[in-house]
Formats: structure tokens, C-alpha cells, sequence
């Protein structure tokens, strides 16, 4: 059992953050999307309202997609974790990455890394099999722009490369 | 959030040890983070309840399942045997929220979430849900979403859950451990009507856990339906909800089920409509009748009178769909 009594500096947790091994000193109250923002710069996954209703900050947590403003830090001990940051292999940009730039599926791109996170894990879970059903599974991700249709074209076109993970 | 005391306990006993009024379990935290937030509920210790292995679904003697606590919505809803024995418990807990948040919702923390009124969640409010006492603003505000039935002059919410609806439904019971020993729960005695303690929504005390829920054996794998309606297709709470279930032989009801969400503090249920539509046909006559006395007692506050028309439509419509699902 591990107890956090008020130790200043928080409390040792490891876990893998896209791809690289991490040690880390958390508090037990830090979410898992301000240790990304606040302690990491990793700024990629976004905060819209910090509730748990609009998927902004959607990242993959052992491959299952999962709001990280509702996610305790501390929690995540021993966890695989990918973000929008771990998403592109180097230079070269996941296929659903370039999809949305070839699809037009973003305007001011705020929504955006939580809509492809979603719809890696997604392709994770293997159950949508029509334009329909895509439209439900990504009904976790609202886009303040509407540029839905064609998220919904980018996300449909990329499907049959991702099916079954996060790379193809 | 205020700052709070974490541990994480791997067996239920140490877990237990660790219970007080000011500690809560987390299994999700979908809720529970959601109302620290704003400052809701303040504990000062969180006993995180995801290393205890609560986390399978398992077959029970009696033909039922067994479904540990720790079971995501996710993974109960796309479980093969929830899928082909219990579907209606299925498309419940897939009309609820998110797919991210159905990956992190537990079953057990599902039960226990609180309610959604406006007032509850507006710290700056009277409400007698998180103040006893300070007065319900709901009776005579805003009560849109408020209830139709089994509510009170202390508190008109309803509760939220979707999974509940279904698990009313389908008769689940819900296994408890303390730390004097284990209890099960029906799940119609499960949740509370407010009456004039509002603060408290089940039967649960702060010193339980609950460990698993129980299904009997499948009745109503062939004919049920879960409707759900709301302001927007998806991602959003039920307006009406309602579960309906039968057993047919031929064109006759052998047994039936109805449970409704949306509409009180509690999945509302009433076994007499059930009993009353035994032995009659499956027509939209006998679910009309159903309908009309389920909601006899339904008492309209000022702006949800629309809900009483509505749920009567929708379960004259759910148990259409029911009647007619599985037939070839
Ligand atoms: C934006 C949003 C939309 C949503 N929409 C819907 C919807 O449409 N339909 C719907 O049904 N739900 C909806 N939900 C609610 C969601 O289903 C619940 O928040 C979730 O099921 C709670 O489970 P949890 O494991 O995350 O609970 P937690 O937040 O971890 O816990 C909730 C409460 O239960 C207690 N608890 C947890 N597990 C146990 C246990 N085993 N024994 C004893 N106590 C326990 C905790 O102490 C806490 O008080 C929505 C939530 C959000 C944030
Ligand atoms: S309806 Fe219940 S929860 Fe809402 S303000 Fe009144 S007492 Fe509070
Ligand atoms: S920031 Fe997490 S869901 Fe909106
Ligand atoms: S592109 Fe602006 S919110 Fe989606």
C-alpha cells in the first residue's frame, strides 16, 4: 500500500509516456492533464472544460482512449501513455495526422489532438463498422468549429489503415 | 481540489480499514473528480479502489453473472455475454456518456454518481441535496430536467445514470462488503426517494464498498429495448429513459419489465403495471394501458410538464421496439 502523507514535493510515480520510460514527483490532486501541460510542456493536449464534456483532452492511456482532465496523475503509476506529441513517427506524420490536413477536418485546430487520439482508440476498440457508427463513437469529441463532416471524412478515409492500433 | 490524503490499498479488508466520513473510494473518477473540482465534496483522504480485484465477469450457479465492481461501462457493454443474454443492459450503458468516459467508468461508481440538477452543481445555490436544510431552488426555478414522480418538498432531482435503468429492469442485486460483513441489496431498494433527506441518494453508508452487482439468470434476451431520449443525439443526459423487457409466447406478454429514468430519484419501477400486462397481448393497447398507470401519480413542476406526454410516448414506443426486436 503507498500512502502520501504531505510530502512537499508529491509522490514517485513511473510510467511510459510515448514510447520513453519516465520517473515523476506528483502530487496526488495533479491531474493527468495538467502534469502534461504544467509539468511536462507537453501542450498538445488541450483543456476546453476540464469536465469531462467536450474530449479535448482525450489521450490513450494503455491503448484506451480517456479524458485526462479526469484522470488522476497518480493513477497512472506503471502506465503506457501516448499523446498527441507521440502520435507521428519522427517527421513523418500518422496517416490520420496527414488525413485531416488533406481533408480540411480542422479549423482553428483546438479540438483537434483530442479528435485523433479519440479516433486511434477508436480503431483500438474495433467496433464501428459504418459512417454512422463512426459518427457515434467520436460523439466524445465536440468541435467548437464545426468542422465535423469533415473530421468525419478524415477519420472515415483513414480507418482501414489503423484498424487495430495506433500505427499502421 | 483541495488536497487530499491518497492511498492505494490492495486487498477490500485494507481498503475498509481505511474508510471514515472524510475518505472516499475512487474507481473512475469521472464523478468524483468532476464535483472536487468545484469544490462539491472535499475529502481529505481518496482510497483508490483500482488495485482490488473486483475487475471480472463471471458466471453464477444460478445461470446469472457476476459483475465485479471495477468493470468498466466499456467492457460490461461489449462483454459476449451482456451482448447476447442481457442486451438491454447493453444498449443502456452505450445511450451514457462517451466512449472515453465509458472506458473509465467503473460499475460500481456508475450507481453512485450524483445527480445533475443545476443547483446541486452551482456551489453558490442553497440546496438541500448538498446542504440539509438550505432549501430546494429547483421547486420553483429552473426544473426542466427535474422529476415527475416520487419527488418531494425537499428535493425534485432525478437520478442520472442510464446502466441503472436497466439493471432496475433486469432485477439486479448489489453485493456489499463492510466491515461488519457482506450484504446484498435489491436494486429497487438499492436508491432512495428523497422524502426530507435529500443528501442521501441509496442505501450505501461510507463505510461499504461495493463489490460487485448480480444478474439472474437471462429472462428478456430476445425481446427488450432501451430508449433513450435527449436534447442532442449523443453525449448527453436522459430527458426520459426507458427500459422495457418482455417474454413472449406468441402475440401473448408471458412477463414484462418497465423501468423509467429521467423521471425520479430513483429508476422508477412498478412490479403492479408488470403484473397487469401478464397474459395480455403485445399490443400498443396493453402498452399504452401500461404506460397510463406507471405515470398516474406524475406530477408536472412548472416547466417539465412536456415530460409525463413524453414518457408515455416513449414507452408505448419502447415496448414496440422490444416486442419486435428478435423476430425473424
Ligand atoms: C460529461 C459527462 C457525461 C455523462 N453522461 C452520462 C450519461 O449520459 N449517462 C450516464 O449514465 N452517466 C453519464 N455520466 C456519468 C458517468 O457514467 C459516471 O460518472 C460514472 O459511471 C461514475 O463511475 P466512476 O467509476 O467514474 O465513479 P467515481 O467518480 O470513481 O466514483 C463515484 C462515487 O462512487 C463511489 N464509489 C466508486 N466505486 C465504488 C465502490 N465500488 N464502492 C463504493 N463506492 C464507490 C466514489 O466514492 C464516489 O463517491 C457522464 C459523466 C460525465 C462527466
Ligand atoms: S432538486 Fe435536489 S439537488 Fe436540485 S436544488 Fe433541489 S435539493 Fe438540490
Ligand atoms: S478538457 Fe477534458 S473533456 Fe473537456
Ligand atoms: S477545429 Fe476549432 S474546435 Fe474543432
Amino acid at each position: 500500500m503507498s500512502d502520501t502523507p504531505t510530502d512537499p514535493s508529491g509522490q514517485a510515480i513511473s510510467l511510459t509516456l510515448n514510447g520513453t520510460p519516465r520517473q515523476l514527483q506528483v502530487q496526488p490532486w495533479t491531474t493527468l492533464l495538467d502534469l502534461l501541460r504544467e509539468q511536462l510542456d507537453l501542450t498538445g493536449t488541450k483543456k476546453g472544460c476540464d469536465h469531462g464534456q467536450c474530449g479535448a483532452c482525450t489521450v490513450l492511456r494503455n491503448g484506451r482512449r480517456v479524458n485526462a482532465c479526469l484522470t488522476l496523475a497518480i493513477m497512472c503509476d506503471g502506465d503506457q501513455l501516448t499523446t498527441i506529441e507521440g502520435v507521428a513517427d519522427g517527421d513523418s506524420l500518422h496517416p490520420l495526422q496527414q488525413a485531416f490536413i488533406e481533408h480540411d477536418a480542422f479549423q482553428c485546430g483546438y479540438c483537434t489532438p483530442g479528435q485523433i487520439c479519440s479516433a486511434l482508440g477508436m480503431a483500438n476498440e474495433g467496433r464501428v463498422r459504418s459512417r454512422d457508427d463512426i459518427k457515434e463513437a467520436m460523439s466524445g469529441n465536440l468541435c467548437r468549429c464545426g468542422a465535423y463532416s469533415n473530421i468525419l471524412d478524415a477519420v472515415e478515409a483513414t480507418l482501414p489503415l489503423i484498424h487495430g492500433g495506433p500505427r499502421p | 481540489m483541495t488536497p487530499f490524503q491518497y492511498s492505494k490499498p490492495t486487498s477490500i479488508d485494507a481498503a475498509l480499514a481505511l474508510t471514515g466520513p472524510q475518505a472516499r473510494f475512487i474507481a473512475g473518477g469521472t464523478n468524483l473528480l468532476d464535483l472536487m473540482k468545484e469544490n462539491l465534496d472535499q475529502p481529505e483522504h481518496l482510497i483508490d479502489i483500482t488495485g482490488l480485484p473486483l475487475d471480472q465477469v463471471s458466471q453464477t450457479e444460478a445461470g446469472g453473472l457476476l459483475i465485479g465492481a471495477l468493470v468498466s461501462n466499456a467492457d460490461l457493454a461489449w462483454h459476449p455475454l451482456v451482448e447476447q443474454s442481457y442486451p438491454l443492459l447493453s444498449q443502456a450503458i452505450l445511450a451514457g456518456a462517451s466512449p472515453q468516459l465509458r472506458n473509465m467508468a467503473s460499475t460500481g461508481g456508475n450507481l453512485l454518481q450524483r445527480t445533475r440538477c443545476y443547483y446541486f452543481y452551482d456551489a453558490s445555490t442553497p440546496c438541500n441535496k448538498r446542504e440539509p436544510g438550505s432549501g430546494c431552488p429547483a421547486r420553483d426555478g429552473l426544473n426542466r430536467i427535474h422529476a415527475i414522480l416520487g419527488a418531494s418538498g425537499s428535493c425534485v432531482a432525478v437520478h442520472p445514470s442510464d446502466m441503472c435503468v436497466a439493471l432496475a429492469a433486469l432485477e439486479a442485486r448489489v453485493h456489499v462488503q463492510g466491515k461488519a460483513g457482506v450484504r446484498q441489496i435489491d436494486f429497487a431498494d438499492f436508491h432512495r426517494l428523497p422524502g426530507d433527506s435529500p443528501q442521501r441518494d441509496n442505501q450505501l453508508a461510507y463505510d461499504e464498498l461495493i463489490t460487485a452487482i448480480e444478474l439472474p439468470a437471462p429472462q428478456f434476451s430476445q425481446h427488450s429495448h432501451y430508449l433513450k431520449v435527449r436534447d442532442r443525439e449523443s453525449y448527453a443526459f436522459a430527458l426520459i429513459s426507458v427500459a422495457a423487457a418482455l417474454e413472449l409466447d406468441g402475440d401473448n406478454i408471458v412477463s414484462a419489465r418497465l423501468a423509467l429514468g429521467g423521471v425520479a430519484h430513483k429508476p422508477w419501477r412498478n412490479p403492479a403495471v408488470e403484473q397487469m400486462l401478464q397474459g395480455r397481448a403485445a399490443s400498443s393497447e396493453s402498452f399504452a394501458a401500461a404506460a397510463d398507470m406507471l405515470l398516474a401519480d406524475a406530477k408536472p413542476l412548472a416547466h417539465n410538464a412536456f415530460k409525463i406526454k413524453l414518457a408515455h410516448a416513449a414507452i408505448v414506443r419502447a415496448f414496440t421496439e422490444a416486442a419486435a426486436t428478435g423476430v425473424a
